[in-house]
């Protein structure tokens, strides 16, 4: 436990010193959106790579949240402290709801169910333009503002979405070591063995589904309040598989696996500017590549392979 | 509302329902074979009728030879996704299979879009774009193809899985897999088989559908999902009531995109989907109480 503690620190103090390496509002944008997906992917992470329980339409309940968030504050002008936690508050309760027929289904038709969501969240952003704008989406969405300091500059942008990211990490790494992330380890591995054990498996699941969503809504918020301007784009069918990507590539069940496939997600497009087009591809080939050859995902198949070829030539030698 | 209106919208929706259950019955194929679901299944759609046009433009063949080539190209890839993706995986749960068919969609994608460009291409009707006219309502002689190979394939599918050896021993395998292979069925091989009936299928259902809404790299997306739903109306079976699932789809689409509203269109399928699997998760017809695991 001390030792994931200091784990934790030293990550947290890299990421602080970040913008001492990195200058210029281009590089601090684009960590800020590392920032946000790494809570995204977190969020997933605990869902699928804990409880083994897949969704497709986790860009939904992004959208969600940043839509709530988006036009309180525009529409009603409500302080933007307060419209976070009623966005989460309202994605939250929703997850929840739809949590209990969904969750019943399993696999396959679990994905397809989520899915659908996704989906019908995507289309709803997109028709009711009265309140969200449509797909020319919503403008002059107001920062976040603690006192005199208004988070406007990139900057100060990062220290406020990593702040989040990294309290976020760190309920996410408690969360997976307590009783309750063991139970959900549980459910993964059978649900019937888990329930037999007296875990209320269909109760978890439906938990840690509205929990997961909740934490996509507080980064949807936040994803409006800095970038100021959402439109349905961001929130379609293909970032939910931008987020699975990530979280399969990092490893499930491996939360610094969800900030590095997060990270490897988010900077492969900027680094591969020139070639836009090819991006889609890469994604479909990192999916297949790594669930055939590294199903664990990265930071254990770096492990293993660290193990592999250095931990086992002393071995060889005396044998 | 006029009754000419409801006629025309049921005749369109009854042809782009034919399109769903083609592809439904592509998936229930696969399903029953080896319990996964193919999320690729809508690339192959898209594939037909995109190679049907590379055909006609760039190796300027006519059209009759031109659409046994695209279903042929199409099928090639199947079985290539089957080997290269689906055959190697080493941890077949279904977690993995929903991610590796989904990483092999999006490859598939994004190569067509790389080959065949971002841009919609529009491929020639069958024969001809006379409006017919049926009551008050006009139909496309397209429509008719439609109504017409749909009917066929519908017709080769049953001829295959209730009078051939190879089609009882696929019926086998989805019954039992393990019983299956006791009983000398090779199940790799019907895996394959089932990946490339579903394929050519798919390429079919993209060739007839393509004279009608046009075609591009991303129209397997919706179209699949579309087809997803019929399998699920229809309980997935590969007979009569995922034809049913995918009719009443279509009618049910085009009826609310014309009489509610045309945003919401593909809202309409997706919400009849979560439904289905929320009440009633063994499809519309289906008498069996038996859990989708």
């Amino acid at each position: 436990m001390k030792r994931d503690l200091l784990l934790f620190a030293g990550f947290s103090l890299l990421v602080m010193m970040a913008p001492q390496f990195f200058r210029g509002s281009y590089l601090m944008n684009v960590l800020v959106f590392v920032g946000i997906n790494t809570m995204l992917a977190i969020a997933l992470n605990l869902l699928l790579g804990y409880a083994g329980q897949i969704s497709l339409g986790h860009a939904g309940f992004f959208g969600l949240g940043a839509y709530v968030s988006g036009i309180m504050t525009t529409t009603f002008s409500v302080n933007p402290w307060v419209a976070m936690p009623v966005a989460a508050i309202v994605v939250g309760g929703l997850a929840f709801l739809i949590g209990f027929p969904i969750l019943k289904l399993k696999g396959h038709y679990l994905a397809m169910a989520t899915l659908g969501l996704g989906i019908i969240f995507y289309i709803t952003f997109n028709e009711t333009y009265e309140w969200t704008g449509g797909p020319s989406g919503l403008s002059e969405i107001p920062n976040l503002q603690v006192g005199g300091i208004i988070f406007n500059s990139d900057v100060k942008n990062f220290y406020l979405i990593w702040g989040v990211t990294l309290a976020v990490m760190l309920f996410a790494l408690n969360l997976a070591n307590s009783r309750v992330g063991r139970a959900l380890r549980a459910v993964h591995d059978s649900e019937i063995a888990a329930q037999v054990l007296g875990v209320n498996a269909r109760l978890l699941k439906v938990q840690i589904f509205a929990l997961s969503a909740i934490i996509c809504s507080l980064a949807g918020s936040l994803y409006a309040h800095t970038m100021t301007f959402i439109s349905p784009t961001s929130f379609g069918f293909n970032f939910s598989i931008e987020l699975l990507t990530m979280v399969v590539i990092g490893g499930l069940g491996s939360i610094y696996g969800s900030f590095l496939g997060a990270a490897l997600l988010t900077l492969l497009p900027e680094i591969l500017r020139g070639a836009n087009d090819y991006d889609i591809v890469i994604y479909g080939g990192l999916l297949v590549v790594m669930v055939m050859y590294m199903p664990g995902g990265l930071v254990r198949g770096i492990s293993a392979l660290y193990r592999k070829f250095v931990k086992q030539k002393p071995e060889t030698g005396h044998a | 509302m006029q009754f000419d209106q409801i006629l025309q919208y049921t005749l369109s929706g009854l042809s782009t329902g034919a399109i769903y259950a083609l592809i439904g019955i592509g998936f229930s194929i696969i399903y029953n074979a080896t319990g996964i679901i193919n999320f690729a299944q809508g690339e192959f759609v898209m594939l037909g009728g995109l190679f049907t046009l590379s055909c006609l433009e760039f190796l300027k063949l006519p059209l009759w030879a031109a659409i046994p080539c695209a279903i042929a190209a199409s099928t090639l890839v199947g079985i290539l996704f089957e080997r290269l993706a689906i055959r190697p995986l080493k941890q077949p749960t279904p977690i993995n299979l929903v991610i590796i068919t989904i990483g092999g969609s999006i490859l598939i994608r994004g190569i067509a879009m790389l080959v065949w460009g971002k841009d919609t291409h529009s491929v020639p009707p069958f024969s001809g774009d006379t409006p017919i006219a049926i009551g008050g309502a006009t139909i496309l002689p397209q429509h008719l193809w439609i109504f017409a190979i749909t009917l066929i394939i519908i017709f080769l599918n049953k001829v295959y899985f209730y009078h051939t050896i190879s089609g009882k021993a696929m019926r086998a395998c989805s019954y039992n897999r393990r019983a299956a292979g006791l009983v000398g069925i090779d199940v790799r091989r019907m895996v394959l088989f089932s990946f490339i009936i579903s394929s050519a299928m798919g390429a079919v259902a993209g060739i007839i559908i393509a004279p009608l809404t046009m075609t591009a790299y991303d129209v397997g997306v919706m179209l699949g999902l579309k087809g997803f739903c019929a399998a699920i109306i229809g309980g997935m079976s590969s007979g009569l009531s995922t034809v049913i699932g995918g009719l009443i789809l279509g009618v049910l689409e085009s009826l609310g995109a014309g009489l509610i509203s045309s945003g919401y269109k593909d809202a309409i399928a997706f919400i009849i989907l979560l439904l289905i699997l929320f009440i009633r998760p063994q499809g519309l017809f289906g008498k069996s109480n038996s859990e989708r695991v």
